[in-house]
């Protein structure tokens, strides 16, 4: 019900690259027994000790370079139940506006201590935690003078196959908003909940900035049955 | 308290590799998940492969292809490393490592599902230019009797159903292409 208010829309020609890649015809409706699919769950052992601390998971030769930040948050559904044992996986830019990525030809310096790739579960309570260096503004191929906000890619497993969301984690106050058709894509209403709050309180003295991205995922219609 | 709202889907952009499917890609990092999702050893593999077109028909080289086939003996947690023998049910590719930037998965030949779904794989779909998460199924073209009786299949207009139908094209290899626009475009899942 609430899908087409929150999620952008599969065609927005803003956005070129949805213009040959988002279907045409309507979606399929389907029964609720597939909505309510389980997904795998990802055990503790699939969380390796560095993970969780982008700032520490690819050091070569010393500290990446950048602003330490420390992202928190919960995983909800929509009715606020936290949701456990949730994967994240996260990838970003460095400092600089830098992907690893091979395929990045954007001008900017890769940081030999800085990956950008992390994961982490979230506990019984929904909550999850990690260390990362805020990511940098880069400059892409959609239209003359293009450049996206600051953000952090986050891939999420809920425990139904309605939840497998993919998102972005963007940061308060961006000037680029307005100029961002990834970001504009979302309806006006829902666009807040991309961006995350900075949190004074859970800051870490002489250490890192932080900042809070709460993720809510479909909640259920009707109770699922277990198979 | 009012509940909270959905958080909006974004796109995966392009440069998700090193974090999502690091090993195939060659990146240093580790990878939770892969192509395989029964052992390698196991008797009766097949192999499902595919590629993906956009609606100009050009091969998409940047997607993401998650495949999920839960059976009765998947295992109740994924664990890292996998466990030898062990059937996972959910593999993880991306489209930009072969030359003709096709997806190969093996496993075994699905069994119909206690809800008397036909032979199926559940397909998750990401790739740069979609906004949202696309979903869809592979069931296949070799099972026509368990599809004929297939709900989902059934609630589909007959000219659309054979896109979610994989074809037979080797002794144990399965082709299912995705059409994302045009003649032949995928039905895909309003979730
Ligand atoms: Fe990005």
């Amino acid at each position: 019900m609430t899908a087409s208010a929150t999620h952008p829309p599969h065609l927005y020609p803003d956005y070129k690259s949805t213009i040959l890649r988002s279907p045409t015809q309507p979606l399929l409706l389907v029964p609720d027994h597939l909505r309510n699919l389980r997904l795998p769950v990802f055990g503790e052992s699939c969380l390796g000790e560095l993970d969780n601390d982008l700032t520490k998971n690819a050091r070569k030769n010393g500290e990446p370079i950048g602003e330490r930040i420390r992202v928190f948050g919960r995983v909800l559904d929509e009715s606020g139940r936290p949701i456990p044992n949730a994967l994240l996986e996260i990838w970003q830019a460095n400092a600089a506006g830098r992907y690893i990525h091979k395929a990045e030809i954007h001008d900017a310096p890769l940081d030999p201590n800085f990956l950008g790739a992390g994961r982490v579960l979230t506990n019984a309570e929904g909550h999850y935690s990690f260390y990362t260096i805020k990511p940098g503004a880069y400059p892409w191929g959609n239209h003359y003078n293009a450049w996206r906000p600051n953000h952090i890619h986050f891939s999420v497993f809920g425990h139904f196959l309605d939840q497998r969301l993919v998102t972005q984690m963007y940061f308060p106050g961006d000037p680029l908003f307005a100029y961002d058709p990834i970001f504009q894509s979302t309806p006006v209403q829902a666009r807040e909940r991309l961006i995350a709050q900075f949190r004074m309180e859970q800051t870490e003295a002489e250490f890192a900035l932080a900042y809070e991205f709460t993720i809510v995922l479909n909640g259920r219609t009707q109770t699922p049955f277990d198979r | 308290m009012n509940p909270p709202l959905l958080t909006p889907s974004q796109t995966v952009g392009p440069f998700f590799a090193y974090s999502l499917t690091a090993r195939q890609y060659g990146y240093d990092y580790s990878s939770l998940l892969d192509a395989h999702l029964a052992d390698t050893n196991r008797d009766k593999q097949i192999i499902l492969t595919g590629r993906i077109f956009d609606g100009a028909g050009n091969v998409v080289n940047d997607a993401v292809v998650e495949f999920w086939q839960p059976e009765p003996q998947h295992p109740d947690v994924i664990d890292y490393p996998r466990r030898p023998g062990t059937f996972r049910g959910f593999g993880r590719l991306g489209t930009g490592t072969t030359a003709d930037h096709s997806f190969t998965f093996t496993t075994f030949k699905p069994t119909a599902t206690v809800t008397g779904d036909a032979p199926h794989v559940n397909v998750i779909l990401m790739m740069r230019g979609s906004l949202r998460t696309l979903y869809t199924r592979l069931y296949f073209a070799d099972e026509p009797e368990a599809n004929a009786h297939d709900a989902l299949l059934n609630s589909i207009a007959s000219e659309r159903r054979t896109t979610l139908l994989a074809n037979q094209i080797g002794v144990d290899t399965y082709q299912f292409d995705i059409r994302l626009q045009g003649e032949n475009e995928t039905v895909f899942f309003d979730l």
